[in-house]
């Protein structure tokens, strides 16, 4: 089976010092990013941290930046990074707390803003109903639903990078989600935080948070349909009231 | 530091999150805290692929699939909690829709179904094969709707306080700093998932170390059918990473290397869709005789989705095809998937009533961690998701009941007593690597504890665990700071992990018979008359002790199970 020695080169923080660590790694076909961090810790150093649930790319735990582009630990094949050198740092954008793990409270919290669920007028609990929804009702948003809240494309988002209250890619793909489901009731609510000082028009159109998102959810196009609709939306009411 | 809330929640995966939403129901008065180690999107549930199961069509009945769950479980299940489970679960796929899950639908719009292993009756509602996914994300975002319920993400539960018979909180490792923080709850729910840590080969994420089941066994809640464990039959290699019973539901095919459809010498008339004991067993065998193909990683079955065509992999089994073109390197569009059956589910777990309530007042569990039972000996597919919604519920309804009518009782000497076990675990600094042990348990779990077993294997399996035991008291711990310690917290999983095999192994070898999953060569037969009875593992001072009780059967009494 093919095998190669590779360096992992680490980029450590332990709360005070920033420091590189080498190691090499036997790297076998098919062995991941993530499986080489678990080669780290259970045979040279047992203190390094990151996190890491699902290994299938699904749960969003371990993206970091593999040689400078943030992916999904996971997901990367050793091998396929044709490097026999391989630089891993904690993702950008984000507090870094030790290691490879990264603050991402803030991120949620953001995320959160957007009213992320479906907004009802009637709300029955105790008895629901089902709602009806056409297949191609629901390949409007279907592909928004698949963020896994990895974070990949907030790390390279230079908006995000210059002003703190920009509530990110991930957010507004989010929001544009629950406006594009047709069970959704609660446009107004949701377009006045889009339309917000927060919202859409903070965006720089860089367009990398597409590119770099591991489930293929491209942020910056809900971005572009979420202008559209702010455009719209604040026309109306600022001719309508 | 000391937080105060009437109700802690242990674990934010489907059956947490259910509770957490269900308790905020009952009353917006209630502090509802939910704990996990992880984000609660990261859980594990995120995980689960092919479905949940619910009576939605008038053809199908509530008869039927409690009659198939019971079948399935080998009639180790309790008829009565199957019966609630059923008749619960249609209301709970209703709310998911009404809270924004993205059900994959018929060209109708309504709610659409598909084929599973051992259902009689197309009952499972899905959303494409990420369905787990979908669903702890609608309720993870139906969660910030309510204001009472705080999330405590990345906390680590090491202990239980229970004094007097009664659950007084909890004490849990904020990761980020490291401090021990004490949790002073009313109630307390467990809803920390399974065990399949334990096996090496596993479907399971990296965190799913039985933490809330060997944490109530060592405070006095009995573990209930440990010695069942799920294999699923489809495990991708060599990663073990799931391929979902649905690739069989959607028609797939499972091949030899004799180019032969052998489930027709195992299950002439279910097929590939048999329950996952009979599929895994049928696997394992073509395994053992040769007929498995070859590869690097060891034999394997062919999971043959090619018939299907790109389009309706790519509507039905969208992750299926990425996962395997990403892991394995194959396009199941252009040929098989390679599989091995692999540790799936852990049907065993805390011990509780139909009412989610445990021995302890005021402690209940829901989800995989408990073993109500529905399950009995063997898990039907979508059955489990479906649990974690029913009895997320219930747990979170009877807990915001019982923290109503209760006044605080703090316990105050237990936040000092813990910290100075932590202490003291941080400060080991002996010759033994808890990761050495974790990979040696692993190993004598997959050979000893696998699909066939037998006396000589499991008592080579009990001695190993002894020895890994004593060996665990003199591990290391080289990181000895605070701040996010996943050494520390690794070292304390792998402690729990130990604890909870023991009684996995003696369990297995206890029961001298085979029933649903636990099959053993020298005990081939189930036996009805001795063994028709729960196993339940006490934790003592001296050892673990075993008692039994009875099934509850009240509607089908047990006959012979064939597919």
């Amino acid at each position: 089976m093919e095998e190669m020695e590779v360096i992992f080169r680490i980029k450590r923080f332990d709360g005070e010092r920033e420091y590189w660590s080498n190691f090499v790694i036997p790297a076998k076909k098919g062995m991941t990013v993530l499986e080489g961090l678990f080669y780290v810790k259970e045979n040279y150093d047992s203190s390094l941290a990151f996190r890491a649930s699902c290994r299938m790319g699904i749960c969003g735990s371990c993206a970091i930046k593999i040689n400078g582009k943030p992916k999904l630990a996971c997901e990367t094949q050793i091998l396929h990074l044709n490097s026999n050198k391989i630089k891993v740092e904690p993702l950008d954008n984000f507090k870094v707390i030790k290691d490879l793990i990264t603050e991402f409270e803030g991120f949620f919290v953001k995320h959160s803003r957007v009213k992320p669920y479906l907004i009802r007028k009637e709300d029955n609990y105790a008895e629901p109903v089902e709602l009806i929804q056409k297949p191609s009702q629901l390949s409007k948003y279907y592909d928004y639903s698949l963020c896994i809240k990895c974070g990949a494309c907030y790390s390279v988002c230079p908006a995000s990078s210059s002003r703190d209250d920009y509530l990110g890619p991930a957010a507004m793909a989010s929001a544009y989600r629950f406006i594009a489901d047709s069970r959704d009731e609660g446009y107004k609510e949701r377009m006045e935080i889009v339309c917000g000082d927060c919202g859409v028009w903070r965006c720089h159109f860089a367009g990398e948070c597409s590119e770099v998102c591991p489930k293929g959810v491209e942020p910056a196009k809900a971005i572009q349909k979420l202008r559209f609709k702010s455009a719209l939306y604040m026309l109306r009411k600022l001719f309508m009231g | 530091m000391r937080i105060r809330s009437d109700i802690v929640i242990v674990g934010a995966g489907l059956a947490g999150l259910r509770a957490a939403i269900s308790a905020a129901e009952v009353s917006n008065q209630l502090s509802i805290a939910i704990i996990s180690k992880t984000y609660p999107i990261r859980c594990h549930s995120v995980c689960a692929e092919g479905g949940t199961a619910a009576v939605l069509s008038e053809e199908d009945s509530f008869d039927l699939h409690a009659w198939d769950t019971v079948k399935g479980s080998d009639f180790l299940a309790d008829q009565p909690a199957v019966e609630l489970f059923v008749r619960e679960m249609p209301n709970e796929i209703l709310r998911l829709d009404n809270w924004g899950c993205p059900w994959s639908r018929t060209d109708d719009g309504r709610i659409a179904q598909r084929p599973f292993g051992g259902h009689s009756f197309n009952r499972t509602v899905f959303a494409a094969d990420r369905t787990g996914f979908h669903e702890v994300h609608t309720l993870y975002e139906r969660m910030l709707m309510y204001p009472n319920i705080t999330r405590f993400e990345e906390y680590f539960v090491t202990n239980l306080a229970i004094e007097d018979n009664e659950v007084k909180g909890l004490t849990a490792i904020e990761l980020k700093t490291g401090e021990l923080v004490l949790f002073e709850a009313k109630a307390v729910i467990l809803a920390t998932g399974g065990a399949g840590r334990l096996f090496g080969f596993t479907t399971y994420s990296h965190q799913v170390t039985g933490d809330g089941m060997a944490i109530a066994f060592r405070a006095g809640v009995p573990l209930k059918d440990m010695e069942f464990f799920q294999f699923h039959p489809t495990g991708l290699i060599p990663s073990g990473i799931l391929m979902t019973e649905a690739c069989r539901g959607e028609g797939g095919y499972l091949i030899n290397r004799n180019e032969e459809r052998f489930m027709k010498n195992y299950a002439p008339e279910r097929m590939e869709l048999a329950p996952r004991d009979v599929v895994a067993r049928s696997m394992w065998r073509e395994i053992i005789e040769g007929r498995g193909f070859d590869s690097p990683y060891g034999p394997y079955i062919a999971l043959d989705l090619t018939h299907l065509g790109e389009d309706k992999i790519d509507e039905r089994l969208p992750l299926i095809r990425s996962a395997s073109i990403k892991f394995a390197g194959v396009d199941p569009v252009e040929e098989p998937i390679p599989v091995r059956p692999v540790a799936h589910y852990t049907m065993g777990g805390v011990h509780t009533n139909m009412n989610c309530e445990t021995n302890i007042r005021g402690l209940y569990a829901a989800g995989e961690v408990a073993c109500v039972s529905i399950h009995g000996a063997n898990r039907l597919g979508s059955n489990s998701t479906a649990e974690c919604l029913v009895f997320g519920r219930i747990a979170g309804e009877k807990a915001a009941e019982y923290a109503l009518k209760k006044n605080y009782y703090p316990s105050t000497d237990f936040l000092k007593e813990e910290e100075s076990k932590i202490n003291s675990l941080l400060k080991e600094s002996g010759d033994e690597s808890p990761y050495q042990i974790k990979s040696e348990l692993n190993k004598t779990m997959d050979e000893n504890l696998w699909i066939f077993r037998n006396e000589e294997g499991m008592m080579d399996a009990l001695r190993k665990i002894n020895e890994l035991k004593e060996r665990y008291a003199n591990i290391s711990i080289t990181d000895k700071s605070r701040r996010f310690n996943t050494d520390l917290t690794f070292a304390i999983e792998v402690g729990f992990m130990l604890d909870l095999a023991e009684v996995v192994v003696l369990g297995a070898l206890k029961r001298k018979e085979s029933r649903g999953a636990h099959f053993r060569t020298d005990y081939p037969e189930r036996d009805d008359e001795n063994w028709l009875k729960h196993t339940l593992a006490h934790y003592t001072k001296d050892g673990i002790e075993f008692s039994y009780i009875p099934v509850e059967i009240t509607k089908w009494e047990p006959v012979e199970r064939k597919y």
